[in-house]
């Protein structure tokens, strides 16, 4: 088997103005199923992921991410990675099971962007809905709303995105995938690291402010369901900041759009296959336009000013 | 009450005093074309953030990271998430790290590296 070390992006917790707005926001709009709820927090899942939660909504009368969580192969890679971690000079802490819903232990970690990284091996697998024989290729949840497959990745805005770079690659097992330069043609504005087949897991921008989120993606299918995710924003009256689009970097096909709390969400298709063998792809700074919107071919103020 | 929920009511968004008819059941930044910078427009952002110099408004909840409640004590708010019961005059009053860098043209290099770096 090819994927072992880290899975994943299996889990985020994001902030939120009113949980029960955001709750019916994530399940009329973006058409997510609410697997679970505790005191301060309401758990989702895409249709089609199989674990019990992987967007998890917490009352915070603010908005952004408090932590962003990998899946890893089993118990014994989670303990080998912490002491990982711990050889190269960062400090983890343990979150007993069951802190989050249906969840193992987590080892959290903050990186040199100022977030909070966990890393986990086990999440109750409660299946997509269509069971395990014989099933059929899609079900009721697969249509309600928006409907995306699965929380894909995230882009988070920080600064010392080189060591993080480093970090994620060194000690994590990921790769770079592609990176946009800046003006001086040495520094890095973003990069795109996978640690599986994908164009991304996570991306990172270079900013100033630590600890922030630029947005959350959610997998469709198709440019159709792009389309459909689309029509369903503007007749909720959701605020797209961006798009139908497609992004140079990735090549992914893209929406934009703000939940009711400010928080960024992508609704995302495509992007291509990649290898952890292969030359990471260079966007120089007078192509930084086409590079995140293919389009436009220029950046909007909100994509560097906007983020929570 | 015998006021009308649609009457609109005048905002005037210093400095350049620019003024602009705002609906009462819309919150006051859907109303403005010009002078206060839009991101999330759901409360969430804080690039909205204006204070409000005269005039009544309700608000809804927004994101305590960039309204304190001694922000409130000064009429400090989110365009995005107040509704004018009367005539305002507002501040825009963004926190430095939101201050946007404008496109003005196609020019895709507007935006420099000192500029997000900054
Ligand atoms: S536009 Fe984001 S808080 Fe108003
Ligand atoms: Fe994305």
């Amino acid at each position: 088997m090819g994927m072992t070390g880290v899975l994943r992006p299996g889990h985020m917790q994001l902030k939120v103005l009113d949980l029960d707005e955001a709750v019916e926001f994530y399940t009329k709009v973006v058409g997510l199923v609410q697997t679970g709820r505790d005191a301060t927090r309401a758990y989702f899942k895409g249709w089609d992921e199989r674990d019990h939660n992987s967007l998890v909504l917490r009352d915070a009368g603010e908005a952004g991410m408090d932590f962003y969580g990998f899946k890893v192969a089993d118990a014994a890679t989670l303990e080998k990675l912490d002491a990982d971690l711990k050889n190269y000079g960062v400090t983890t802490e343990r979150i007993p099971a069951g802190d989050l819903l249906e969840t193992g232990e987590r080892v959290r970690f903050e990186i040199p962007s100022g977030h909070q990284i966990e890393l986990y091996a086990h999440k109750t697998d409660v299946g997509n809905g269509s069971g395990y024989f014989n099933p059929p290729p899609w079900n009721e949840a697969s249509e309600r709303g928006i409907a995306p497959i699965r929380m894909d990745h995230a882009l988070l805005y920080g600064p010392d995105i080189e060591k993080v770079q480093a970090l994620f690659v060194d000690v994590l097992g990921f790769y770079l995938v592609e990176h946009i330069l800046l003006e001086d043609g040495v520094t890095d504005l973003a990069i795109w690291l996978s640690c599986s087949t994908k164009a991304h897991d996570v991306a990172l921008v270079r900013n100033e402010e630590p600890g922030k989120l630029h947005h959350t993606a959610f997998l469709l299918e198709s440019w159709e369901k792009v389309l459909r995710a689309a029509d369903l924003m503007s007749m909720n009256k959701v605020t797209i900041d961006m798009g139908p689009t497609r992004h140079g970097v990735t090549r992914g096909t893209t929406i934009y759009a703000f939940d009711n709390s400010g928080n960024r969400f992508e609704t995302f298709c495509g992007g291509y296959q990649s290898y952890p063998d292969w030359e990471p792809l260079t966007w120089t700074w007078d192509e930084v336009g086409p590079a995140v919107f293919y389009h436009d071919r220029q950046l909007n103020p909100a994509f560097l000013g906007v983020y929570t | 009450m015998a006021v009308s929920t649609t009457t609109p009511h005048t905002v005037t968004v210093l400095p350049e005093g620019a003024q602009f008819r705002c609906r009462p059941d819309r919150n006051v930044l859907e109303s403005i074309s010009d002078g206060v910078q839009a991101g999330c427009r759901n409360g969430g952002c804080g690039v909205c953030r204006v204070q409000v110099v005269s005039g009544a408004f309700t608000a809804k909840k927004m994101s305590k990271a960039h309204v304190t409640p001694e922000d409130l004590e000064r009429n400090i708010v989110l365009a995005c998430r107040i509704f004018a019961t009367d005539d305002l005059t507002i501040r825009p009053c963004p926190r430095p790290a939101h201050v946007l860098t404008p496109t003005t043209s196609n020019d895709n290099t507007s935006m420099t590296a000192a500029d997000i770096n900054d």
